[in-house]
């Protein structure tokens, strides 16, 4: 198991977002998490790069491990812990700069100064998510200019160059028509090789298609995990089926 | 009908500012047209000597000591300014962001005289005392015009960070950056427009600024050699003059306005050409 999740509760102010979740994220593996808006699904993804810290009144209690260490930890460093676990959100938000530079920024705040070695990461990190062959020729002018689904591939080119161990993904399809959808979803499904993805979607044809493993979350409570297949063809809460024959959310 | 008649009313009145602001530059140019006649162009930013007796009148040093006083305020206000608006912005508590908005209002409402009259209690005997010259200098105008400009450039730097959208900062975070690096590679540069905006508004401010100048800066006409020397700017050559001049030197005192209208054109065609080229 890559994460671990034990009685992991998140309060906002006097909201209390997530209620005791435990869950377990496999190693190598797509990690679906499913559920209807404002389930809490979002909070608990932006939990395990700790981007909630950003986030005013944020209070969580109880573990997150990653590799068997709790990220919540004193010690913990949460800009290295960002670095091993990255992140791709529900719109593209490229910065307003170079395709190449939008990608060699994390090596260099990382303090890569190896001008070479940037290059050679840049453009592989650009050949993994399928947009090389697109943009080569204009490397030096602004990411702005890309359509909507290549921002937001330049934004998983820009989360892998930094070579993470975990990528979660926040609804990263929701603002993109469908072609561009399969391609994120090739792409997204290519990836597992070499990192762990957990996938925040409530397209639940999404999660059928790409993931290996799905939860379901419910006003801020998980209520079913399992293997992709089992949950949708045969789950076994109520309200899981529910959701997923689309009777709410 | 109704809505018509009030369209009307408003477009009426907007004209009507419109007309005096354009009639407040056709005087300008007519009043100095007869000096402009007289001397000519290049005499008159050329000769160094303002003497009117000797019926001299060249405004060369005034332009030089008004750009040099304000560029000088400009040093001294921006990292200033611009390290009060990072912490305000990125930093501070609500608490204390709620407790400097009210701070920095008043310093923008003080009056230029009570300015001019710090610097001139205060300011010019810590100069004379621990710097040297007579206190009355080009350093006293700059320090006493950076106080003034800065709730300008803190306020306008402060907007153009605030706007920076929160998804940089956040897909910075997300790439393992630290606070410092997401401010300094990322937001600075995209609120860059706006920050230049608010320098450049407050080097119009400082160039047009008249009082506060005129009461520490010891006004001798002359091209200063040093910071510690005194000096007569433009704004304040209109004041200390205007009740007395006549014919010619008359005259020329509006071509120093006239002067100091380009200038303040060319800062507001700088803002422009700025939020035109970054789309804001």
């Amino acid at each position: 198991m890559k994460i671990n999740v034990k009685n992991f509760n998140v309060n906002l102010d006097d909201k209390h977002i997530l209620n005791n979740i435990n869950l377990d994220i496999k190693r190598n593996s797509i990690h679906a998490i499913i559920g209807p808006s404002g389930c809490g699904k979002s909070t608990f993804i932006k939990s395990i790069n700790r981007m909630n810290d950003l986030v005013k009144n944020f209070k969580a209690s109880g573990k997150i491990l990653l590799d068997g260490k709790n990220i919540y930890d004193d010690d913990i460093d949460v800009v290295s812990l960002r670095k091993r676990v990255g992140m791709v959100f529900q719109k593209a938000n490229p910065f307003a700069k170079s395709i190449f530079d939008n990608v060699a920024y994390g090596l260099r705040i990382a303090g890569c100064e190896d001008s070479d070695y940037i290059k050679t990461t840049v453009l592989d990190s650009l050949a993994s998510v399928g947009l090389l062959d697109g943009v080569e020729d204009k490397l030096y002018e602004s990411a702005l200019k890309l359509s909507g689904g290549q921002q937001q591939r330049l934004c998983i080119a820009r989360a892998i160059a930094i070579n993470p161990e975990v990528i979660l993904m926040d609804e990263p399809c929701s603002a993109l028509d469908p072609l561009s959808t399969l391609k994120v979803e090739e792409l997204i499904n290519g990836l597992k090789e070499d990192y762990t993805i957990v996938l925040v979607t409530h397209n639940m044809q999404q999660a059928k298609r790409v993931s290996d493993y799905t939860s379901f979350f419910l006003d801020g409570e998980l209520i079913e995990s399992g293997k992709t297949g089992d949950i949708f063809s045969n789950p076994k809460c109520d309200k899981t089926e529910n959701y997923i024959e689309g009777r709410f959310g | 009908m109704n809505e018509k008649f009030i369209e009307k009313g408003l477009l009426s009145i907007t004209l009507c500012l419109f007309f005096i602001i354009a009639l407040i530059i056709v005087f300008l140019a007519y009043e100095s047209i007869p000096a402009f006649h007289h001397f000519g162009l290049i005499k008159i930013l050329s000769d160094i000597h303002w003497i009117p007796d000797l019926n001299l009148f060249g405004i060369f040093p005034m332009i030089l000591s008004s750009l040099l006083v304000s560029f000088l305020a400009l040093i001294i206000a921006v990292p200033l300014s611009l390290t009060t608006a990072i912490y305000i912005e990125e930093l501070s508590s609500i608490r204390i962001k709620k407790l400097f908005k009210p701070i920095i209002q008043t310093l923008a409402g003080i009056p230029s005289v009570v300015y001019g009259f710090f610097g001139l209690t205060v300011l010019i005997p810590l100069i004379r005392d621990y710097v040297g010259g007579d206190g009355f200098s080009i350093l006293a105008a700059s320090i006493v015009l950076a106080i003034m400009i800065l709730p300008t450039i803190i306020t306008l730097s402060q907007d153009a960070i605030r706007n920076v959208p929160f998804e940089y900062k956040q897909a910075s975070f997300a790439l393992g950056s630290t606070h410092f690096q997401a401010i300094s590679k990322i937001i600075l540069p995209a609120a860059l427009p706006g920050i230049l905006t608010g320098i450049i508004l407050g080097l119009g401010r400082a160039v047009g600024e008249t009082l506060a100048v005129l009461m520490v800066i010891g006004n001798v006409n002359q091209i200063p050699s040093s910071v510690l020397d005194s000096a007569r700017t433009l704004t304040s050559n209109i004041a200390l003059e205007m009740c007395y001049a006549m014919d010619i030197h008359y005259h020329m005192l509006f071509v120093n306005g006239v002067v100091l209208f380009v200038i303040i054109v060319i800062l507001m065609a700088l803002t422009i050409c700025i939020q035109h080229k970054w789309g804001c």
